[in-house]
């Protein structure tokens, strides 16, 4: 019954979020735009216009949901590593490097390169865990401090080993024809990267629910105390969660690199890993609503881009609204008075038809198995893992 | 509530009828929690001034909801409150207190590095300039602690105090902010005996002095002892109100849990076998350098129960932290079940099958968020019965386990696949249980196994307890209530300041008032007779 409330009033809070994201478009776009009509119609309907357009959605969903299943690693396991933003760059150096190194055949060479850009996201991500485990340094402050380390590292690697000198800006050399990623639908870009992310999504629900790991890693994110107690090894439980969504954000960086991309063109981190963060947020820590919670965040990326193409809007009104956005979703308290009312009418209602004819009656405990629901207390609670927020 | 407020006060002993003015009054108080429990069903409670009324229920009853809702912790789904008369609307403590209403927490609301007066007189310091005035503070605190024969020293810290002493600052500290309804939540449950019975006396003074009184307690003997009258409440529901000169405990009993309780504990002799655990010279420091355990040996055999009886916070936390891996431990050894434990990880204590079940439930027994089912079966994940040796989950074997350990261990939950914090108190307690005992231990570090558990499934977990135990297994009990520590051990080690000051190796021919001496520090065995408990040959 809970569970049902659960369900509705955090389908209704989505609606309402993604509803006020809309107004707050309309809002900005009639105060700031000469022609509110054609940008309202170009971020809307623009991303579903052409067939190049849906893909783009697609291409731009696509590395947030590695970032976005590696956020939900770290944080079902009770930790708050930031690493998926490095992670997921120092991914895309270590795939750069083998794909302009490696001499390789066409379905080795991007394989190969992909692996060693999730071997890089491990090792990084190991980094704030290990401290973690042997001085208690807190992975929030060093995953970030860290974040910059890998982005000014791989800049400099860039520039000073894989350089395209004959270019004025800075872009590295060709990669190898044997490394890309096939395309899988014509006309647009979409590349096997979203395949490997919608498996990789299914494989981390299984992980979660279906691996004696997983299950670890959820007993030492629900309590770390509890953990201790029952012998779970919570220590190798974190570092293990830290290194897997490490892994994980690595190979999302060697994807993109090798699905859009001949040269490595960045001149900053792209931040994949923080929008990851509204992503996971947005996808209630479920693995399995990944890749809905990215296609909507690409959608509002592209129709920005659109809007910011066709009409005198810029594309920083995404930003604008992605911020409010996270506030919403964060905000635990909204429609809470809502579903407080659901859930004493539900209560109510079920202790009526539990007890109207007899006075509440304790079942027996000494003798035989008697499962007579304990209305007054054992209602069950909306928490299922699944289901909670942040 | 379905007599008569005027008949119950005629007959009701100990109360003038000439006095008998409401002092307070809940009516219909409703409560529902955001996760759907209804704790309060529209329940009317109402406390006459001048009298000890006692609310005694089963836990999940709803009593402490009733109490929060009381000092303004909680607020009502619906109902209204009267105080004096008076429809009130209690916001927050601060409200509760400035109608008068005092609350003593079971969890003593105090700051351990401050000393009485400091404690006493947070947020209503008397003031000279810009500087506390601290002689007046001290002269306040001597005048109230003799106006109300608490005897308390002001400028003592609090860290240095005993449980009962800590209690008597709880309760000047409401006397000083003007309370005249005391409540007091599970006073006595840290009590030794001697200390209660100090309280009772306090507490009748108060009375005297026109003070009303909410003595909510699982203790019927206590309760029939010294309340006036008692509200029952069972399943957020009034079971009436009565006037204690007029019910037995065992009517009270009944009335609480729905049907008769066996409040004895019984159980047959059996002849203890091998030691399975043996401690030897063991120490304990604290960080700060404190010996919390000095220098103890003991020994456990199997089929038997050693009780530990002592005030809270003589050692009895660090030993068994030290027993089970999760502390550490200075010098001396331990063995369980053949091995030293020294440098073993918690699994690995584990894997000597030793089951712990630890005190606070809450804090470290349950991972609150998942079901009852995965709650049952995290410390078997090595088993090849519920995982491939790939570390793949066998759903099927689990999701049966989880359904036979619920039916197993009676845990009252509509599914295994509720979150084990929708349970009750005692449901919770149950989880642990089926979790610890299942596992096949043979030994079992019991620590306040029925703390906080209402008095069906306390009798439960104690014939569990006793049944592990006839079946051979080590069972180490750590306990603070005397009645169960006399009822369900073999043998007794009592521990004071870390020292093991008596072994009563029959628990059946102790008493109360000997029991607290030992407890208090007061008595203490010789050497000789306390080695009695290593049971060596001696040549």
């Amino acid at each position: 019954m809970n569970r049902r409330i659960n369900l509705i009033v955090d389908l209704t809070k989505m609606l309402l979020i993604i509803l006020i994201a809309c107004v707050l478009v309309f809002i900005i776009v009639f105060l700031t735009s000469q022609e509110p009509a054609d940008a309202v119609y170009s971020f809307f309907v623009g991303p579903f216009t052409s067939l190049r357009r849906i893909g783009n959605i697609v291409e731009a969903a696509t590395p947030l949901m590695f970032t976005a299943l590696a956020v939900i690693i770290i944080f079902r396991a009770g930790q708050f590593s930031m690493i998926s933003e490095g992670a997921f760059f120092i991914g895309i150096l270590g795939a750069m490097i083998v794909a302009i190194t490696g001499r390789m055949p066409p379905g080795i060479h991007p394989l190969a390169a992909i692996v060693f850009g999730g071997f890089c996201g491990a090792f990084v991500a190991s980094v704030p865990a290990v401290l973690k485990m042997m001085w208690g340094v807190s992975e929030l402050v060093t995953s970030i401090m860290l974040n910059y380390v890998v982005q000014f590292f791989t800049i400099y690697v860039v520039s000073y080993h894989y350089r395209e000198i004959t270019s004025s800006s800075l872009a590295s050399l060709l990669f190898q024809e044997t490394s890309a990623m096939p395309v899988i639908v014509e006309g647009t870009r979409v590349h096997l990267g979203v395949i490997v992310a919608l498996v990789l999504c299914f494989l981390g629900f299984l992980f979660l629910q279906r691996t004696r790991l997983g299950f670890k890693l959820r007993v030492t994110g629900d309590n770390l105390h509890f953990a201790q107690y029952a012998g779970v090894g919570a220590a190798g439980v974190m570092v293990s969660a830290q290194v897997l969504a490490g892994a994980i954000a690595g190979i999302g960086g060697g994807a993109e690199l090798l699905g859009m991309y001949t040269r490595f063109k960045w001149t900053s981190s792209p931040g994949y890993g923080w929008i990851g963060i509204v992503v996971a947020l947005l996808a209630r820590r479920n693995p399995l609503l990944v890749p809905l919670a990215a296609a909507f965040i690409g959608y509002l990326n592209v129709g920005a881009d659109i809007m910011a193409r066709s009409s005198d809007v810029s594309r920083e009104v995404v930003l604008i609204i992605q911020g409010v956005m996270m506030l919403l979703i964060a905000s635990e308290a909204l429609l809470q008075h809502w579903r407080q009312k659901l859930i004493v009418k539900a209560a109510e209602k079920e202790a009526k038809e539990g007890n109207d004819d007899a006075p509440p009656e304790l079942p027996d405990a000494s003798i035989g198995g008697n499962d007579i629901p304990y209305t007054g207390v054992d209602t069950p609670t909306p928490n299922s893992p699944d289901q909670e927020g942040l | 509530m379905h007599l008569p407020c005027f008949i119950q006060k005629i007959r009701a002993g100990g109360v003038n009828v000439n006095q008998a003015v409401e002092a307070l009054r809940m009516e219909n108080i409703t409560k529902v929690y955001p996760n759907g429990v209804i704790a309060n069903k529209s329940v009317t409670f109402v406390v006459n001034q001048g009298e000890i009324h006692a609310l005694s229920g089963e836990n999940g009853a709803g009593k402490s909801t009733l109490m929060k809702i009381l000092f303004g912790e909680e607020q009502p789904t619906s109902g209204t409150i009267f105080a004096n008369g008076q429809k009130v609307n209690i916001s927050s403590p601060t409200e509760a207190i400035r109608l008068g209403i005092g609350m003593v927490h079971q969890h003593f609301m105090l700051v351990p590095s401050l000393t009485v007066a400091e404690n006493m007189m947070l947020g209503i310091e008397p003031r000279k300039g810009l500087k506390i005035d601290r002689k007046r503070a001290e002269k306040e605190v001597r005048e109230i602690s003799h106006k109300y024969n608490l005897p308390i020293e002001p400028n003592e810290r609090v860290e240095d105090l005993t449980v009962g002493q800590k209690q008597k600052v709880e309760i000047l500290k409401a006397l000083l902010r003007g309370a005249k309804i005391l409540i007091l939540d599970e006073p006595t449950a840290v009590l030794t005996p001697q200390e209660t019975r100090e309280l009772f006396a306090e507490l009748k003074t108060l009375r005297s002095n026109g003070y009303t009184i909410i003595f909510i307690s699982h203790k019927l003997n206590e309760v029939k002892e010294f309340c006036d009258r008692i509200t029952i409440i069972r399943r957020g529901q009034t079971m009436g109100v009565y006037p204690l000169s007029d019910i037995s405990e065992q009517e009270i009993s009944k009335l609480m849990v729905g049907r008769d309780v066996i409040l004895k504990i019984s159980k047959n002799k059996i002849l203890p076998g091998a030691p399975a655990i043996k401690v030897r010279n063991l120490k304990i420091l604290e960080e700060s350098g404190r010996v919390r355990i000095n220098n103890i040996s003991f020994t456990v055999r199997e089929g038997e129960i050693l009780g530990v009886a002592g005030v809270e916070g003589n050692g009895q936390a660090q030993l068994v932290k030290a027993l089970t891996g999760l502390g550490p431990y200075h010098s001396g050894s331990i063995e369980l079940c053949g091995t030293d434990i020294r440098k073993k990880s918690v699994s690995d204590i584990r894997k000597l099958s030793v089951a712990h079940i630890p005190e606070d439930r809450m804090t470290i027994g349950i991972a609150p968020r998942l079901s009852v089912t995965e709650n049952t079966v995290i410390d078997k994940t090595d088993n090849i019965r519920f995982f491939t040796r790939l570390g793949l989950s066998k759903s099927s074997e689990i999701r049966e386990y989880g359904k036979k350990m619920v039916r197993d261990y009676h845990i009252l939950c509509k599914t295994p696949d509720v979150s084990v914090e929708s349970l009750s108190g005692g449901n919770i307690q149950k989880t642990v249980l089926a979790r610890e005992l299942s596992g096949g231990p043979k030994v079992i570090i019991a620590d306040q196994p029925t703390r906080g558990v209402d008095v069906g499934a306390t009798e439960f977990i104690r014939r569990q307890l006793i049944a592990m135990r006839d079946a051979g297994n080590s069972i180490f009990l750590i306990t603070s209530d005397l009645n169960e520590v006399l009822g369900l051990s073999d043998g007794i080690i009592v521990l004071f300041e870390g020292e093991i000051t008596a072994y009563l190796p029959d628990a059946s021919n102790v008493t109360e008032e000997e029991l607290g001496q030992y407890m208090l520090g007061i008595k203490r065995q010789s050497p000789e007779q306390i080695s009695e408990v290593l049971h060596e040959q001696k040549d």
